[in-house]
């Protein structure tokens, strides 16, 4: 058998395992009351058996089939499907990054090709780095005056970093014996920078471009709960306020499934920039 | 007439640790005629790169100048083709693009069909047209080597610089390449510069032989002219009678003479001298003909 075959029907066995012990521990439990108590739970409408507050594995997959059977219906702003929650979501990590990209990576390049403005940028990145990306909301908020939009602006902090630092590594370690070819070709200073830099930082810059989107769908649920509105983030907070923990469970599975699916689109671009030395 | 290319009085110094200058090479002055292939030999470290970088217009001499066609070499240059030592392909090409690579930057007025026609038949020439959409990873050292040779040759330079192209190979893949950079170098009459360490090589190719002797403050010693006719045969070139008196010749000084211009006292010629041992009367002359230049 193959292995990854062998692989497959084991992540199953674990999967079943998981989810057969889910169920144990949230089966309805039988307590021993007094007499008083059952009078009390009749009272209130209650029957003999206590429910978990955690939901059932059978009451989950009720949950999934039915959100993801209407996944963008819109009831107002408290009730939205979980498509348009994602929607809201992606559009802001989508524009946060691509702005991030179209800041990190030209602005990279000058400082791999450049010592000087290395030196005099390095600083400021070192110190700019670290910082978490919601430790700017309030300045954001302040300043933008716009939920939404300084959510975006989150997006955009803590996607520049690694991708900067990437491309500008990328840059300043391409080769010097390619760099010698094009000098010996006479190649002009575009050309060189986009047929020969640009494909042999590529992997690296690629590299920085894939953690970058890692981290924005990281902090892209952290601001939404600040934020509040809209957004898969937000969905998650709203549905802990409603004491609804199944939604909750459910939205946590969308965001890794997501965030899976982001990763591989980044990886799948990684592979065609690859060359093998 | 002035030779095609002349380096005069090349220098390269660098600023030693604790002051001072440390001096790679010095008063290195060559020629090289139109159509000529020059072989550079000497042991590591006495700078054979740097003027082979030089040349190319990668590296800047300390002193001295370089004109090429009457004109003094400022920069890298078309009218150069370089073969690195490590082949320096780009890896995102294939073969194919690598050489167009090279064509387009020669010919930037080119179609594409006249890029891809012209970078084909360069890979013939060195009998890669099996193999245009490899990438260097999948081909072997020998034929990265050709693809590097196929893109020098394909933009048509006045001269081709060689870096050691052979080191890296094996003996027989080296052998099959010289024997092609032979034939093809006849065909085109191509003015060829090559750097090696091998001394067999240097009598099948050149012309030519520049000796350097040892670094620091190496120099060109003495140029060995190759009197073995043309065509010349990998085969059979170790059955003419020249071959072992030059071949001796250049061990000899590998091995003893290199390491001696640098003691003090010892003569350090700024025109190094001529021999022809290949034509010394006699048996094998050991280095007889050594001692007569000395004196």
């Amino acid at each position: 058998m193959a292995r990854s075959l062998k692989s497959a029907l084991l992540s199953l066995l674990l999967l079943a395992v998981f989810v057969g012990a889910w169920h144990l521990a949230t089966l309805p439990k039988e307590t021993a009351r007094s007499a008083a108590d059952e009078e009390y739970a009749k009272l209130m409408g209650q029957g003999a058996k206590k429910v978990s507050g955690l939901p059932t594995p059978a009451r989950m997959g009720e949950t999934i089939v039915r959100q993801l059977s209407d996944p963008f219906y819109y009831r107002g702003p408290n009730d939205m499907g979980i498509g348009v929650q994602l929607a809201h979501s992606l559009a802001r990590v989508g524009t946060g990054y691509l702005l991030a990209c179209l800041f990190a990576i030209p602005l990279g390049f000058l400082v791999g090709m450049s010592p000087l403005l290395h030196g005099a940028l390095n600083p400021f990145i070192q110190v700019l780095k670290p910082i978490s990306p919601l430790a700017w909301m309030p300045l954001a908020l302040y300043t933008i005056k716009d939920s939404s939009v300084s959510g975006v602006f989150v997006i955009f902090i803590c996607s520049v970093w690694p991708m900067l630092i990437n491309t500008a590594y990328g840059v300043s370690a391409v080769r010097r014996e390619w760099l010698n070819v094009a000098k010996t070709l006479e190649v002009r200073p575009l050309r060189k920078a986009f047929a020969v830099i640009l494909p042999a930082a590529a992997p690296t810059i690629v590299t920085g471009m894939r953690i970058s989107i890692g981290i924005a769908w990281l902090v892209i649920v952290a601001a939404e709960m600040l934020v509040g509105g809209t957004g898969i983030g937000y969905f998650v907070w709203n549905e802990w306020n409603n004491l609804n923990l199944t939604n909750v469970v459910f939205a946590i599975l969308v965001i890794g499934v997501v965030g899976m699916l982001l990763d591989f689109a980044i990886g799948a671009l990684q592979r065609r920039v690859t060359y093998v030395e | 007439m002035s030779a095609f290319l002349q380096v005069q009085r090349l220098a390269k110094r660098y600023p030693a640790p604790g002051g001072g200058l440390t001096t790679v090479f010095e008063n290195v002055s060559f020629e090289i005629g139109k159509g000529e292939f020059v072989c550079l030999v000497g042991h590591s470290g006495c700078g054979k790169t740097t003027i082979l970088n030089v040349l190319a217009g990668l590296d800047a001499a300390s002193e001295g100048v370089v004109i090429m066609d009457g004109r003094e070499v400022v920069g890298p240059s078309l009218e150069r083709g370089v073969v690195f030592q490590s082949h320096a392909l780009l890896p995102w090409l294939s073969a194919l693009g690598n050489v167009a690579f090279a064509v387009r930057s020669r010919w930037p007025q080119w179609s594409r069909a006249e890029v891809r026609a012209h970078s084909r038949r360069y890979l013939e020439m060195v009998g890669l047209a099996a193999s245009e959409h490899k990438t260097p990873a999948q081909l072997s050292g020998g034929m990265k080597q050709r693809v590097g040779i196929a893109r020098a040759f394909a933009i048509e330079p006045k001269m081709l610089l060689l870096d050691e192209p052979f080191g890296a190979l094996d003996a027989l893949t080296r052998g099959v390449i010289q024997e092609e950079l032979l034939q093809i170098c006849a065909r085109t009459h191509q003015t060829v510069f090559m750097i090696t360490h091998d001394v067999d090589e240097a009598i099948l190719l050149s012309d030519k032989i520049l000796l350097m002797s040892n670094g620091p403050a190496a120099i060109v010693a003495e140029v060995v002219e190759n009197t073995i006719s043309r065509p010349r045969d990998r085969h059979t070139i170790h059955h003419d009678p020249q071959y072992y008196r030059i071949r001796n010749h250049l061990v000899d000084f590998l091995i003893h003479r290199s390491q001696q211009y640098a003691s003090a006292g010892a003569a350090r010629p700024t025109r190094p001298p001529v021999v022809r041992p290949g034509l010394d009367a006699g048996p094998i002359a050991k280095s007889a003909n050594v001692v007569n230049l000395r004196h």
